[in-house]
């Protein structure tokens, strides 16, 4: 019995799912990024006292 | 008064990292420093283990399946540990990004365990004459795949996320019992999976030429792990930055 085809099948997904990953990742954050940049700052009330870290986030 | 003084410092620097500029500058920085090495690791170690690296005197040509099942086995469970981690975090500090690279990783860690249980079938099908036996380490390990995929599902199932966040730390942090398991299962019971080859005690009990590759890929697939998890993290951060400002828009406007 040949082992080849089981290993090229192993080295196929070992090498696409990651990649996958990867690619998927990388176009998300690009877009995410691109959408950032385009949106207008809002007007701040200048009191000069940054936000509370949870707030930002959501 | 001491006590003030001492504690206001200390609660700052644990929510310093929560500040999404910083989080972004920061992992903006390192973000190449592992994408890179790990690109170049992972193909190394793959070149290297199906070229170069000699063929098993019993399993002939199916041991270089090995440098793909290892390292997606060692990242199914690390994955998992730095999920609970996490979750810990969540739950005791109610640190946001640490909810946010909770509902990161889990996918990831999903995507490598499933690898890890796909690779161990390809090589179980020429080496023991099955895909699939119910053995303790195969099955605990399948165990783990469920509790990502629960995790997964969990986050989501709820309108307030808050509320997803929290179940999905409760059940991260119920199925860390599960990495012992998988662990020592080799140990525990007469399993048809191998013992441990390499564990930190003792020597590497492989021939050196089928270690390197290992270690190559090992740390390559780490690194790309990282990478990915981070990647997707600056983007989850990114997407809630534009919601907030949506809706600091659409208040504005309101006003």
């Amino acid at each position: 019995m040949t082992h080849l085809p089981f290993v090229a099948a192993s080295y196929a997904l070992g090498v696409l799912l990651p990649a996958g990953y990867a690619i998927a990742a990388w176009h998300r954050m690009r877009l995410a990024s691109r959408r950032l940049a385009n949106i207008p700052r809002p007007r701040r009330s200048g009191t000069g006292r940054a936000r509370a870290p949870q707030r930002a986030l959501q | 008064m001491d006590a003030t003084i001492n504690l206001a410092p200390r609660r700052r620097s644990l929510h310093r990292f929560a500040n999404p500029g910083r989080f972004l500058r920061l992992s903006g920085t390192l973000l190449p420093w592992l994408a890179i090495p790990g690109l170049l690791l992972t193909a190394i170690g793959l070149i290297w283990g199906l070229f170069y690296s000699p063929a098993d005197w019993q399993q002939g040509d199916a041991v270089r399946i090995m440098y793909i099942h290892v390292p997606a086995a060692w990242l199914g469970s690390a994955g998992y540990f730095a999920l609970a981690l996490c979750s810990v975090v969540s739950l005791v500090w109610r640190h946001p990004l640490a909810d946010l690279a909770a509902v990161e990783i889990g996918p990831v860690g999903a995507g490598f365990t499933a690898l890890c249980l796909i690779t161990g079938s390809l090589w179980g099908r020429p080496m023991w004459g099955a895909w699939w036996v119910w053995d303790a380490r195969l099955t605990s390990v399948l165990v783990l795949f469920f509790l990502y995929l629960g995790h997964i599902a969990l986050v989501r199932a709820f309108d307030n996320p808050d509320r997803g966040y929290r179940a999905g730390a409760i059940l991260a942090l119920v199925g860390v019992v599960d990495l012992p398991i998988i662990k020592f299962s080799v140990d525990w019971w007469n399993t048809l999976h191998q013992p441990d080859t390499i564990t930190l005690t003792g020597a590497p009990t492989m021939y050196i030429a089928m270690l390197w590759p290992l270690l190559f890929t090992t740390i390559g697939y780490t690194l790309g792990f990282a990478a990915i998890t981070i990647a997707r993290l600056r983007a989850a951060v990114m997407e809630r930055r534009i919601s907030a400002l949506l809706m600091a828009q659409a208040h504005e406007a309101g006003a």
